[in-house]
């Protein structure tokens, strides 16, 4: 075995790779656990890479075929119904434990320099997530699955003098319709996982280079020992490792709760209309995205005003894609001498919250029927939501921010 | 962990929007798939009065046979009127096109409908036809209004004369001291064979059966279920022991 390892190594430097991102990857010592979603992404990811391909052997990419395949996986293919539930929850999964690991980052300020690209390359998965998340949703072929397409594709004609055309181009039709699920297929288990993986080894390999962040916000490698080891770090692999191993526990054991006893999850993971075949003819009476995306939808419906002669719809496409992009300069926004929200000041913590809560409220306000008092709530929500990322230069430099220790305290 | 929970509730919070927005008031119903006489009674009901018009089109025959314990030449001989084999699909013959042109709509395939519009819907949907002349079958349902199917299981209820009370729960009046909803009908147009506790026990069956159709792994899923959370604590425990023997010199 040794020889072996020894014959490659000297071809391949796989003693080196697993020394540097593995039992010689110093990570601080004090993660709490907000900092379990990160390798509990990976596992989710490879769940979905899995049951994918699998679910990928029996589903047939044909506007006449794909629903009766399902139900074809669901009913008559061995295991099939574990598959799809696995996928189908573990798509949801994804979503909850992305924005865990993404608000563990805004709160710790693991955005800061230097970490930005690690930010940004994790911005670029969210984003490639978002649009894998989006074409999966059509392949079941039921009705919310077309009209929430039809929907989605429809926005892009709202961008002036391009749009109709964008939209055409998009759809590869007048309508949603089998060419637009090939497509959507096509690019759902080919192209777009390519890409996510290739930003994953980038997010790590960026990780890796500078380090991880602590809920301290306390830079390790200032404190090294004589063998230029960080004193607060302990090796990745194997204290990191059994760690996220119980993280692992904990976290399947509420997937699997919900893939046993709960795959629909109250209509929330699978939406009932879902459970119509799709029909052109037949718009639903109500219209929502998944869970994930609503927050963005609510934004959408918030803007009600025409503007410089540009529809109303337009501006909603402009805010809902401006409340993505503006995160992505966020390491930019933040100004503050600290890093962790626990040395921050009074401003950042109720600016936090806030952000928090307009988010969730949206994420709620993205699901109903839109009424008048509804919209007026996601008006307010999105501008907070907004001043959050405006004001921080503002306030993160105002405010007085207590001491950072030297060293980690626990 | 507080933060963590509080985190976690977040993400659930948009459950409790979901729980608005019924309009017509339902009756309820709990299925239960373990009760296979149930099932037995209400595949035979809808192998007798709905699989003229409604496919289960997703579904085979061999496979619902063994899922609600009826032996498949049983099966074969008594449900099964169209000469289909037993591992083949549950459709029907009739024309789909014809069939839009005698409704208004094709009657729609049932093998998700329970997924698509719930338990309660169906066992309320199957009580709530009465007699309204206006409407060119001469029936109407109250949790479907102006819909395009006959009142098939006429024979079987009878007609009533009023709107049926679904949803709406028995009770005193307390002027008179009667009984109010009593009963889901007051005044009946016609007889029929059965009795009004006959007839809801056999809807119910029917409900239920179709409840069956839309999830037929469920009681398999969950017996699984209780398998792989148990393996998942024995494997957290474990994970626990061996992340507190590595941590313990970690200070």
């Amino acid at each position: 075995m040794q020889k072996l390892i020894q014959w490659i190594d000297a071809r391949l430097p796989i003693v080196e790779a697993y020394e540097k991102h593995m039992s010689k990857y110093y990570a601080p010592k004090n993660f709490n656990m907000w900092y379990f979603f990160g390798s509990l992404a990976m596992l989710v990811l490879v769940n979905q890479l899995v049951t994918g391909i699998w679910l990928t052997m029996s589903y047939n990419p044909s506007a006449e075929g794909a629903f009766a395949s399902v139900e074809y996986i669901m009913r008559d293919v061995e295991w099939g119904w574990l598959l799809r539930y696995l996928h189908s929850t573990g798509a949801s999964a994804f979503f909850v434990v992305v924005y865990l690991h993404m608000f563990r980052g805004i709160m710790y300020g693991s955005y800061q320099k230097p970490r930005e690209l690690i930010w940004i390359f994790g911005m670029l998965i969210y984003l490639v997530l978002m649009a894998e998340a989006f074409m999966g949703y059509l392949l079941p072929w039921g009705q919310m699955s077309y009209w929430g397409a039809q929907v989605i594709v429809n926005l892009f004609g709202a961008i002036p003098v391009i749009g109709e055309d964008l939209s055409l181009w998009i759809r590869g039709d007048y309508l949603i319709s089998g060419i637009t699920l090939n497509r959507f297929f096509a690019l759902h288990v080919v192209a777009l996982p390519i890409v996510l993986l290739g930003l994953v080894v980038l997010h790590l390999l960026a990780l890796h280079e500078v380090g991880s962040n602590n809920p301290e916000g306390v830079d390790i490698k200032k404190v090294k020992d004589e063998n230029g080891i960080p004193k607060d770090g302990i090796p990745f692999h194997p204290y990191y490792t059994v760690h996220d191993l119980l993280g692992v526990g904990v976290f399947l054991f509420i997937f699997c709760a919900v893939v046993f006893f709960f795959p629909e999850m109250g209509g929330l993971f699978l939406e009932k209309p879902n459970f119509e075949p799709a029909n052109s003819l037949k718009t639903p009476e109500h219209i929502a995205p998944v869970w994930y995306f609503t927050p963005f939808y609510a934004m959408l419906r918030a803007v009600t005003v025409d503007l410089f002669g540009l529809s109303a719809k337009f501006w909603g496409v402009v805010v809902m894609g401006a409340a993505i992009a503006i995160l992505f300069v966020l390491p930019w926004l933040d100004r503050s001498p600290v890093r962790s929200i626990r040395y921050k000041g009074l401003l950042s913590k109720i600016a936090l919250l806030v952000f928090v809560v307009s988010f969730v409220i949206l994420g709620y306000l993205g699901i109903v029927p839109a009424t008048e008092g509804r919209t007026k709530a996601a008006q307010i929500l999105t501008t907070l939501y907004f001043l959050y990322f405006i004001l921080m230069p503002f306030y993160t430099r105002m405010e007085k921010t207590k001491p950072v220790p030297e060293r980690v305290s626990g | 962990m507080r933060k963590l929970i509080v985190g976690l509730f977040m993400i659930l919070l948009p459950t409790l929007g979901l729980a608005a927005g019924v309009a017509v008031p339902l009756d309820s119903m709990e299925p239960d798939h373990t009760n296979k006489e149930s099932l037995q009674r209400g595949a035979a009901t809808f192998a007798n009065y709905c699989m003229g018009c409604h496919s289960l089109e997703y579904a085979r025959y061999k496979r619902v046979a063994d899922d609600i314990g009826v032996p498949v030449e049983l099966y074969e001989e008594n449900l099964i009127f169209n000469g289909a084999k037993v591992g083949e699909l549950m459709k029907i013959s009739m024309n789909k096109d014809m069939a839009g042109s005698w409704f208004g709509n094709p009657p729609p395939d049932l093998t998700l409908e329970s997924r698509l519009r719930g338990e309660d819907w169906i066992y309320s949907y199957l009580r709530g036809f009465y007699k309204d002349e206006s409407r060119p079958l001469g029936v109407n349902n109250v949790v479907f209004d102006n819909v395009g199917m006959p009142h098939v299981l006429v024979d079987l209820q009878g007609l009533c004369a009023v709107k049926p009370a679904i949803g709406h729960k028995s009770s005193v009046d307390p002027l008179s001291g009667n009984i109010r909803n009593a009963d889901v009908c007051t005044e009946w147009a016609l007889e029929g064979s059965m009795t009004s506790a006959e007839f809801d026990r056999a809807m119910y069956d029917l409900t239920n059966f179709l409840s069956y159709m839309g999830d037929p792994v469920m009681v398999e899923r969950e017996r699984l279920g209780m398998f792989a959370l148990i393996f998942i604590v024995i494997f957290t425990l474990v994970a626990w022991l061996l992340n507190r023997e590595y941590w313990k010199d970690v200070h």
